[in-house]
């Protein structure tokens, strides 16, 4: 299939870094003439303190040449917009442009993170009523929305569960609880987060039928030094962990609490709730559940919900509403600040409220969704995973029996005896129009395809899926070789990403100045 | 679709959830409302944010720069925005392709070796900086300044807690408003410092260095008015090791404090340390130049608890909002920009310092922020002044110490016309007068 | 099918060991590496630096793996193989010759009578692998 390389020197797929195309003297912005009396420099500022280089090697480009460098950079993207997006996990669903527009409405995009809170009332009125929905939805009603992204969110549930315990337990006995329970199943940001709070970590084993092994919950249970459980639910491997309130009673049992990484609520929301489950703390994904952009790797926004126990340590400031609602519509409109006011916060996890942009977008989602809304979004995620999960089973092998939620998983088991891996297959599904699913997680499945199709997909386009899977399989059948050198539609082929890791190239240099720092 | 999987009811796919976990009643949610009832809704509620359309002279952390249309305009294609992680190198060129100039901008700018995808924001690439300086230097104390901006250093303090790093602050002279670093021994990981600082001076970032060097230590820089590289020698050049800054200057709208994105550069030796994602250079078999993310091993995904850092999620679609500002602008540009703003909040700070009654507590220099110090107390005078004359004049400094109840943050930039400024001297004498 | 030379020591965290008077070379195996795949980084100790049999020395990284890797004799180390640094690659293309790591003055030579022989390793990795 060679035959088919690229021959096309297409002006878009030739464009280069932007420094090659900088001419002096270009320019792509106007600014005001400075309107007030100019003093020299060195008057203002001692010489010693200031730029020597002329800021040498920075671009000079018109507007046109911007416009026209990322506009041709963005054509070698794949973007939800463009198909399916079933990256497991992730959560690709529809970014709603409406979203966009309420984000930058001019009373909220132009104002000032340190504004005085009573000329941000908007703005904190939405925080009040986006933490009021997301408490709702997952029954916890404690709540920051300040975590950046899911991770931080994570670091910020876990530090909470530690100061919950220095305070339950006092400082000395707690001092030998820093165990963090995490399944092998787990993302990787579980053990890091749990790390950075001071925990070390133990992993507990996934059953055969993909589940957290009770057995040894219970055995790593025994010692006394658990603070607690860090568990996805559904887990990455897309299956609800039914015995879920047993895990927490083994856990509450033991003397440590339960965190639950939310990065599946999108199998969960309006059907069932954490915190009717006996999971202490979670944190979300606005950027994956709530359909906030996922940009090309963020912004994200992972807030923190608890239970009221532990409320009082999460981070500060909280925005509450001072009075249930005034008589004068001056009073009803002044109802939200910020309160500094808790002695037993972990502290601040990020400058000012978070990631604000990303909440607007949220409880914009939510609002148009409406409840009913919400609940049909998962059964149609649920029902598209279950579609392509019966859809795939004759051609791939499914290492679970149990019926998945939002995602499935299959493996390169039966195409890995022609030689060919499920890196290939994923290569070769770009060949088909698809952004591949993600690959090789969960790590405790060899040759692991997580697909999570969303709700944001019809029928039509999980059939198309479905058989550009069974149309790869037969290739990997009948010639490996198609798909062992796919992809062969995009611009550049497999990448050799050895070589670059090896003498990594992690910024570019005008080429004078490299063969000169070569001497 | 049901019948074909054998399904009885959209119910029974939920059969693995126990049915007592099962919500039995609707959330407790409105209604779904349209499009037109929802941008009235928060139309509203953007009204209630007076803020928003007053004269500024607000920073601190967030400032409000000129942005090319373009900016929204490239970063609003679909392509970008709804596309994730370039997990896909083949299919994700122009993410990979941009944060490759991302990093590269950043460096030109910091001066520094080398610079990853972004952080989440300012404050949290500091407090990542200071977990790096103790992994590098295998040391556990750092000395902090005690004019970074205070929320950078409480976020600083909650991720360092459980790090057994020990955080100490070095206060800054009273006269000049520069950080004074007395003492730090062969125990000290870093030395951090803001410059432009909090109280709007610049640090003399070569002499810190220098003494940070000379036990062993590193510096790290910590940025919140990245404008200033514009103008300002870099901290790469002055010898810092670690420099992170708040990217919000270029480009990126205020949104009440975010989402912003933090810029984190080092020196090529700590390449391995470094938090975050990284972009690099690679080929494919016919030589076809491309990029794809690197040096992953460092990372949490594949390290676990060993990782730099918890990181995943970074700020890519913000990144891309600043590569286009900063390739937009351009070196002219930028250098331009930095010049209006420093001109300008010099001749603000002149006139002000000229009103009866107020004067400018620090002596040492400055780039666009600077302190005032009123007659009376600031907060209820910046309140009157808001009222009355619809300008936000500052940030009143007792918000972050007591001790300071007269002294409040101004910040100038290219956008404040020579009315705006002459309205903000004016208003402060007239309300002082009438007090 | 990996190769297992004769003449070395093999311990079952996958490093061989070569012994040449009272010094052990040490390296990952062939098998180790094929595991890996492309080697693109080797953190290695300090010359002098003091180790215990079966202490982790450091690690060696592909693209997508990082993997620990432990002494099989404990004694100090006399060399470090620096040339890794800039051609890692070494690790695959050479495992037994130019990709050996460590030298290390053994302080109980008699470790190594404890170690695999190549027969026993090979049976080792194929039970590992079923």
């Amino acid at each position: 299939m060679d035959s088919i390389a690229k021959v096309t020197t297409h002006i878009s797929h030739n464009e280069s870094l932007i420094f090659e195309r900088s001419q002096p003297g270009r320019a792509g912005f106007m600014l005001p003439q400075l309107d007030v009396e100019e003093t020299p420099l060195d008057e203002i500022i001692p010489a010693q303190f200031q730029r020597e280089d002329d800021l040498a090697g920075m671009p000079e480009v018109t507007e046109v040449d911007v416009v026209r460098h990322f506009t041709r950079m963005s054509t070698w993207n794949y973007s939800i917009d463009l198909g399916m997006y079933p990256l497991g996990s992730c959560t690709m669903k529809y970014n709603s442009r409406l979203n966009e527009k309420v984000a930058r409405i001019a009373g909220f995009a132009n104002l000032h993170p340190l504004a005085a809170e009573g000329e941000a009332q908007g703005a904190l009125q939405v925080v009040y009523e986006l933490q009021q929905h997301l408490a709702e939805i997952t029954g916890l009603p404690g709540i920051s929305l300040q975590p950046a992204a899911g991770a931080h969110g994570e670091m910020t549930g876990i530090m909470i569960i530690r100061a919950f315990i220095d305070v339950r337990d006092g400082k000395e006995k707690s001092a030998h609880r820093r165990t963090m329970l995490i399944p092998d199943s787990a993302h990787g940001t579980n053990p890091a987060s749990a790390h950075l709070s001071g925990f070390t970590v133990k992993t507990i084993r996934s059953t055969p039928q993909g589940l957290t092994d009770l057995d040894h919950l219970r055995e790593l249970c025994a010692h006394g030094d658990v603070a607690g459980l860090m568990l996805t639910n559904p887990n990455t491997l897309g299956l609800f962990e039914r015995n879920i309130q047993q895990i927490c009673g083994i856990v509450h049992d033991a003397g440590g609490l339960v965190y639950m990484d939310g990065a599946n609520m999108n199998a969960l929301v309006g059907v069932a709730r954490p915190g009717d489950m006996g999971v202490d703390v979670i944190h979300l994904n606005l950027h994956k559940t709530f359909s906030t952009p996922h940009g090309g790797g963020g912004p994200g926004s992972g807030p923190c919900c608890c239970t009221k126990e532990l409320e009082p340590f999460l981070p500060v400031p909280r925005v509450v509403r001072t009075r249930s609602g005034g008589d004068g519509v001056e009073e009803a409109l002044n109802n939200f600040k910020l309160d500094f006011d808790q002695p037993q916060s972990i502290g601040r996890v990020k400058a000012f409220l978070g990631n604000y942009g990303m909440m607007l977008r949220a409880l914009s989602y939510i609002l148009t969704h409406g409840r009913d809304g919400l609940r049909e979004a998962t059964e149609a995620a649920v029902l598209n995973a279950r579609y392509i999960a019966h859809g795939l089973i004759s051609d791939y092998e499914k290492p679970f029996d149990a019926p998945p939620m939002h995602e499935v998983v299959f493996t390169d088991k039966r195409q890995a005896r022609k030689g060919v891996h499920t890196l290939d297959i994923a290569k070769r599904l770009i060949d088909y129009g698809f952004h591949p699913m993600t690959i090789y997680f969960p790590l405790i499945v060899s040759g692991a395809m997580l697909i999570e199709p969303t709700e944001s997909v019809g029928r039509q386009e999980l059939d198309q899926f479905i058989d550009a899977m069974r149309s790869i399989a037969r290739e990997a059948v009948e010639d490996p070789e198609l798909v062992l050198n796919a992809p062969h539609t995009t611009r550049i082929g497999r990448l050799d990403e050895a070589a670059a890791a090896r003498k990594p190239v992690l910024r570019w240099k005008p080429q004078q100045a490299a063969s000169a720092s070569l001497d | 679709m049901l019948e074909q999987l054998g399904a009885a009811s959209i119910e029974s796919l939920f059969d693995s959830i126990p049915e007592d976990l099962r919500l039995r009643r609707d959330l407790n949610v409105p209604a779904a409302i349209s499009e037109i009832e929802l941008l009235n809704a928060f139309d509203e509620m953007g009204t209630r944010n007076q803020a928003a359309r007053r004269i500024s002279f607000l920073g601190g952390g967030a400032y409000s720069h000129y942005v090319p249309t373009i900016v929204d305009h490239l970063i609003s294609r679909s392509e970008f925005f709804t596309a994730y992680t370039p997990y896909q190198p083949e299919i994700s060129q122009g993410t990979l392709q941009s944060i490759f100039e991302f990093q590269t901008l950043v460096c030109q700018l910091t001066g520094m070796d080398i610079a990853n995808a972004s952080m989440y924001d300012g404050s949290t690439a500091m407090a990542e900086a200071v977990l790096m300086a103790e992994r590098v230097t295998r040391r556990s104390k750092v000395v902090a300044s005690a004019a970074i901006h205070p929320q950078y250093l409480e976020v600083a303090h909650t991720y360092v807690q459980h790090a057994g790093i020990e955080l100490q602050h070095a206060q800054f002279d009273s006269n000049t408003g520069q950080t004074l670093v007395d003492s730090i021994d062969d125990q000290t990981a870093a030395i951090v410092v803001q410059s432009p600082n909090f109280l709007g001076c610049i640090e003399d970032v070569e002499a810190l260095a220098e003494k940070a060097h000379a036990k062993g230590a590193l510096l790290i820089v910590a940025i919140t008015e990245a404008m200033s590289l514009g103008l300002l020698r870099s901290p790469g050049a002055s010898g810092a090791d670690i420099v992170v800054a708040e990217g919000q200057s270029f480009g990126v709208p205020l949104s009440y404090g975010g989402p912003y994105v933090g810029l984190f550069a080092i020196r090529e030796k700590y390449a391995r340390q470094i938090p975050g994602r990284l972009v690099g250079e690679a080929y494919d078999k016919q030589g076809r130049r491309g990029f794809v993310l690197t040096l992953a091993t460092r990372e949490q995904h594949i390290r676990r608890e060993k990782a730099t850092s918890n990181i995943c999620t970074n700020e890519g679609l913000i990144a891309l909002a600043a590569t286009i500002y900063l390739e937009t602008m351009g070196r002219r540009g930028v250098q331009e920009a930095a010049r209006q703003c420093a001109q300008k909040a010099h001749y603000a700070a002149r006139a002000i310092a000229k009103v009866a009654g107020y004067s400018l507590p620090f002596s040492g220099p400055f780039f666009n922020e600077f302190v005032v110090r009123a007659p009376s107390p600031a907060a209820p005078l910046l309140d009157t002044l808001a009222r009355e004359k619809g300008i936000d004049g500052g940030i009143a400094l007792s918000r972050f110490d007591a001790n300071r109840p007269n002294d409040f943050l101004v910040c100038v930039t290219e956008t404040n016309s020579r009315a705006q400024i002459g309205a903000l001297v004016e208003g402060l004498a007239d309300i002082s007068k009438a007090s | 099918m990996a190769n297992v030379p004769e003449n070395l020591h093999y311990s079952k965290d996958h490093e061989w060991v070569r012994v040449e008077g009272d010094t052990a070379v040490v390296g990952i195996t062939d098998h180790a590496q094929e595991q890996l795949g492309d080697v693109v980084y080797v953190e290695l100790p300090k010359a002098g630096e003091d180790f215990a049999a079966h202490e982790s020395f450091g690690s060696v990284e592909s693209v997508k793996a990082v993997s620990e890797i432990f002494t099989p004799v404990s004694g100090k180390v006399a060399e470090v193989n620096g040339s890794l640094n800039d051609e890692p690659e070494k690790v695959n293309h050479d495992p037994y010759g130019e990709g050996w790591m460590l030298k290390i003055k053994m302080s109980s030579p008699g470790e190594v009578d404890s170690l695999l022989t190549a027969a026993e390793y090979e049976d080792f990795t194929k039970a590992e692998s079923e």
